[in-house]
């Protein structure tokens, strides 16, 4: 990818007018599609290289020859989807925005609002450091506070790691199980928080905050080379996040992998155990990780004989719900609230974990 | 001048607060730097996600941290 700094790009633009843009704009697309075909290369080559390099010039065979050909080759490819998705993913968001968001919510109706909403959850470029002045932002405009939790559920709970994630791992059907499902969670949880009219639970000072006129929207008047730098910079900055749950996420697989008994975890959390789902949500929603420190965790319960209504109830609990996102959102919902929050939303998860197990052949 | 970082002091607020610096050290301009992590006060901007810069009241950026060059044109429109 270009190193070159894009700011230098935009003044170089403004310095000598439109006649140098062109050339600009033709190298910088040279260079995206430089990377796309580095990026399907290594894609293609990633199994077929470690085979090579592990079996016959390393020469190890047997289970440490499996153990590192997995490790390798699996840390490449989910270092691969990861890139690959975040940086179409950033780059297509560039387009959406939370002020757009809000507009397209104000004075709907429950109910289309809260489908709108989930939806709007998934494509708006959000992260939940910015739950707090959304949702003031949100509410103080008028959108009920059902269709603002429906978005902030769906936010977090369907987001581009997990999909890559569940892409590399489990493949397609799993995948738009867990968006469809994630969505109807969304859905319905802010649905009934707002028939349950808990707008006394919000702190007072959010229906009292006048918001400003000079409304910005920073989807505008971005130009490609500000977009691509965007989505560059945050495969930078997601990766330089995640790679520590991601490393003990795949060391704690492979420690199930290799030395949990094989019926263990199918013996007390397996299908024929009722609880298993609840206990996977009551371990998962006080978890603090992400989609990348639990996807090989998944992975290896599941090779475990786990169900996968289970794994994935456990998934999304862990990543929709978390410790420090409810402290932030504590500044504005009072505690009852922020209860029936975690509550409705905790149980629709277990829900979805019991549905997919009764349906889903094990 | 008066130059404002709006962010309830995650690391995006604090990585906008160093492009700022780095910028102003550049132009050379002596201009106060205030943070602001009252979120009355941020979404009062009509800020949405954090973080955002605002000069002299106006908000020039939201959303996003951009590069301390970026935030150096920023400035010098603001000063025009």
């Amino acid at each position: 990818m270009s190193t070159r700094q894009p700011s230098d790009e935009r003044r170089d633009e403004r310095a000598t007018g439109t006649a140098a843009a062109p050339r600009l704009a033709r190298r910088q697309w040279l260079a995206l599609a430089a990377a796309a075909a580095a990026w399907a290369l290594a894609w293609m080559v990633n199994e077929h290289l470690w085979t090579w390099l592990v079996r016959d010039v390393a020469q190890l065979s047997g289970r440490l020859g499996d153990g590192v050909h997995f490790f390798v080759y699996d840390s490449l490819k989910i270092t691969l989807l990861l890139v690959g998705i975040i940086f179409v993913v950033t780059v297509l968001r560039s387009f959406m925005s939370v002020e757009r968001t809000r507009a397209l919510l104000g004075g709907r109706r429950e109910g289309v609002g809260n489908v709108l909403a989930a939806g709007l959850g998934v494509v708006t470029p959000f992260c939940s450091c910015s739950a707090v002045p959304a949702f003031i932002g949100f509410v103080a405009a008028g959108v009920p506070l059902g269709v603002t939790l429906s978005f902030l559920i769906a936010s977090p709970l369907v987001n581009e790691v997990a999909i890559a994630l569940l892409l590399g791992s489990f493949g397609l059907g799993p995948t738009l199980l867990y968006v469809g499902a994630g969505l109807v969670i969304a859905v319905v949880a802010g649905w009934t928080l707002g028939r349950l009219r808990l707008e006394r639970w919000v702190e007072p000072f959010v229906f009292e905050t006048r918001l400003g006129g000079q409304l910005v929207d920073p989807s505008l008047g971005l130009t490609w080379t500000q977009r691509l730098q965007m989505g560059r910079e945050e495969v930078r900055s997601v990766l330089r996040r995640i790679w520590p749950y991601l490393l003990v996420g795949i060391a704690l697989g492979a420690a199930i992998h290799g030395w949990a008994p094989a019926d263990f975890f199918a013996r007390y959390a397996g299908a024929g155990n009722p609880l298993g789902v609840l206990v996977a949500v009551v371990i998962g929603v006080p978890l603090y990780s992400n989609a990348a420190g639990v996807m090989p965790l998944v992975q290896a319960l599941y090779a475990k004989g786990l169900p996968m209504g289970t794994l994935l109830a456990f998934m999304m609990s862990v990543v929709a719900l978390s410790l420090p996102e409810l402290i932030l959102l504590r500044r504005v919902l009072r505690p009852r609230l922020l209860a029936a929050f975690v509550g409705v939303t905790a149980v629709g998860i277990a829900v979805v974990g019991y549905l997919f197990n009764a349906v889903l052949p094990s | 001048m008066i130059i404002k970082v709006l962010g309830p002091g995650c690391a995006n607020c604090v990585n906008l607060e160093k492009a700022t610096r780095a910028a102003l050290d550049h132009l050379g301009v002596d201009a106060e730097v205030v943070k602001v992590t009252d979120f009355p006060t941020i979404v009062g901007y009509g800020v949405l996600r954090t973080p955002a810069l605002v000069v002299d009241e106006t908000v020039v950026l939201s959303g996003r941290v951009p590069t301390a060059d970026e935030v150096e044109v920023l400035l010098a429109d603001a000063l025009r």
